[in-house]
């Protein structure tokens, strides 16, 4: 066989191997007790993504310096091999706790509770069939979206002066479609006559990470009259600040605060307070509390709000800011009622 | 109406103009490498390579031109590595691509979370700036303002001359339609072939440097399968310059069409319209829309 070795298959060998790169965060479990260590899986986009990932990250870090709970990490990249990267993790003897981080590991979360029955498992934003029982080792998190959507919506209404809001979502999906929806609820809620102009990126999970198509579906929006457009649309967000920082027009964050991103051009951003809910899963299952099932996350209990910070007060002015105050009680109490598709 | 006006507006135009960009020098680089008779199905990862490069040495240098320039070496480099295992080697040309595609989305990866600490994005930095003065002319001045744009426009016209009026043209085409004529002939044929590889990566270089400073940095996975768009639309444009040029075009009319149709509201499922591109693909592949005829010697080592 080596003689038709080439150099060529090294270089070949060597593409396997790099582009299983897979990282692994802290990896000094020696001398910790067995089974006290929490493993994560991220979603697309992965470390770094400066919103949903990255919170999740967040919730790790705090947990190792306020528990003491070491953490490793996959990042899995593209393809399938989501359901893979959760099993190393549980088959792991020192891990006790997994977290898959986005919808896409709903079916694949399932399949590993069950085949590890023993270890605990959470998923955030699990999309729950209401004709698929939830094995009772998994915690299916999930946030209302549809609430804190409605409150950029209705913020947005409140500001925009071409009346005339737009909305860009990552992947078409019911995910998606109930940020979409609860924003367009929260624009009508104020102003009725108020468009709102939508654009999805795709159809396929790379939509959340197609900056270049966000961006000019941002500039599309900008130029047809919208000035002020938010995005549930992971890595691909990034091309909508692109286009604010352009077009001189506002835009609003998704997930994590995003201001940073583009200082000026943010009006807010609606927050999903995914670092506490994995804060919190590892803190009951360190005191033994781990229970399963959906847990929702709301404007009640703070799972989701909008930032309103000094970066962005000169942006919201004091009169808007009381009037959502008071949409959020009336969303609580149940006086406003969102449906969520 | 409302559709209509906003179709047949500047800021349309120039929207596809601007997304047209990248696929014409990723096809028109491919269409260098197969008149050469070599299948470069890798200009995928060559776009990636250049977008992270130019995004990374952007940021640490400060200096757009510097970067552009190692940027683009950088992808020479990759290329006569290409050329090498292809021609040199004789590998087969499709896994040699495949390989390199992603090796290089690895390597990028790798990258990113080394120097970075991201596994998805790098910093912010200026990307290449406008060019002012063109902004003032009616109509197109938004598409020959960006520098890269214009350039893209003038290629049209130089590959054309350089593919059918020069010795060097005539010479790259005989490598990949009769290798054995052309060496018979005393043309080096695997000169030519390592010439039309280094062509296509410089070429799909641009397009990875547009995307990267119109975005004014690099996220992992950005290319989005526009290099695989842009050999598509180097068939149907059966490669020739010229024809792949509006065949670029079609597809970013549509990509900007799709998106438009959203915003006006209207009925017409978008998906239909995103799939229209890749129909008028097959039924070119197929025959339905004039002969299609590849380099008769594509694909064949030599």
């Amino acid at each position: 066989m080596f003689k038709h070795f080439h150099p060529a298959y090294i270089f070949l060998l060597f593409t396997i191997f790099l582009s299983c790169n897979k990282k692994n965060g802290n990896d000094e479990s020696a001398g910790k007790p067995a089974g006290l260590k929490a493993g994560l899986v991220f979603d697309i986009g992965g470390r770094g993504d400066k919103s949903f990932n990255d919170a999740a990250y967040k919730g790790l870090e705090k947990a190792k310096q306020e528990l003491g709970i070491d953490f490793e990490v996959i990042d899995p990249g593209d393809g399938s091999d989501r359901e893979s990267a959760l099993r190393k993790l549980a088959s792991k003897k020192e891990i006790g706790i997994v977290f898959g981080v986005g919808f896409i590991f709903t079916d694949d979360i399932n399949n590993i509770a069950k085949e590890f029955p023993d270890k605990k498992f959470a998923c955030i934003d699990y999309s729950v069939n209401p004709a698929k029982q939830i094995p009772s080792n998994i915690s299916a998190i999930e946030f209302k979206e549809e609430e804190g959507s409605f409150l950029v919506g209705a913020l947005a209404a409140l500001i925009t002066k071409t009346n005339s809001v737009g909305f860009i979502g990552g992947m078409e999906s019911s995910l998606i479609r109930k940020f979409e929806s609860g924003y367009i609820q929260g624009v009508k809620y104020i102003n009725p006559d108020c468009k709102v102009l939508s654009g999805y990126v795709s159809v396929t999970p790379d939509g959340f990470k197609n900056p270049g198509k966000a961006k000019e579906i941002a500039l599309s929006q900008y130029s047809n009259g919208a000035d002020i457009i938010y995005h549930a649309s992971g890595l691909s967000g990034l091309g909508l600040f692109e286009a604010a920082r352009e077009s001189n027009k506002l835009s609003i964050g998704v997930d994590m605060d995003q201001f940073k991103e583009a200082p000026g051009f943010v009006l807010t951003s609606m927050v999903k307070v995914v670092d506490e809910a994995v804060f919190q899963t590892i803190k009951e299952f360190k005191e033994n509390k781990f229970t399963g099932g959906i847990k929702t996350f709301g404007l009640k209990d703070k799972g989701v709000d909008f930032v309103y910070d000094s970066n962005n007060m000169k942006l919201i002015p004091a009169d808007v800011k009381s009037k959502l105050d008071e949409i959020r009680n009336k969303i609580i109490s149940g006086a406003i009622t969102i449906k969520t598709e | 109406m409302d559709l209509i006006s906003s179709i047949l507006s500047i800021t349309f135009l120039t929207q596809v103009f601007r997304m047209m960009t990248p696929y014409y020098f990723g096809a028109n680089g491919a269409n260098f490498s197969e008149r050469g008779g070599v299948i470069n199905i890798s200009i995928e990862g060559f776009m990636n390579l250049s977008a992270f490069s130019f995004a990374m040495f952007g940021i640490i240098s400060g200096n757009i031109f510097f970067s552009l320039l190692i940027a683009i070496t950088i992808n020479l480099i990759f290329s006569i590595l290409f050329s090498w295992f292809t021609v040199k080697l004789k590998i087969n040309q499709i896994i040699a691509g495949v390989g390199f595609n992603l090796f290089i989305a690895g390597l990028t990866k790798f990258l990113l979370m080394l120097i970075f600490g991201s596994s998805s994005n790098t910093h912010r930095f200026e990307g290449i700036s406008d060019i002012d003065i063109f902004k003032k002319i009616p109509i197109i001045g938004g598409i020959v303002s960006d520098p890269l744009t214009l350039f893209c426009i003038l290629l049209v016209f130089v590959s054309n001359f350089i593919l059918y009026k020069t010795r060097f043209g005539l010479r790259l085409r005989s490598a990949g339609e009769n290798p054995e004529a052309a060496d018979t002939l005393g043309v080096r044929v695997r000169q030519y072939k390592f010439y039309g590889i280094m062509l296509s990566g410089i070429l799909s270089a641009l397009g990875g440097i547009w995307l990267a400073s119109n975005q004014n940095s690099y996220s992992e996975g950005m290319i989005a399968g526009r290099g695989y768009i842009a050999l598509a639309a180097m068939i149907i444009g059966k490669w020739k310059p010229v024809n792949i040029f509006f065949a670029c075009l079609m597809f970013s009319a549509f990509e900007a069409l799709e998106i438009t149709l959203q915003i006006s509201g209207t009925n017409i499922p978008t998906q239909l319209i995103q799939m229209l591109p890749y129909l008028i693909t097959i039924l070119v592949l197929i025959g339905f829309i004039g002969k299609t005829r590849p380099p008769a010697a594509d694909g064949e080592a030599y």
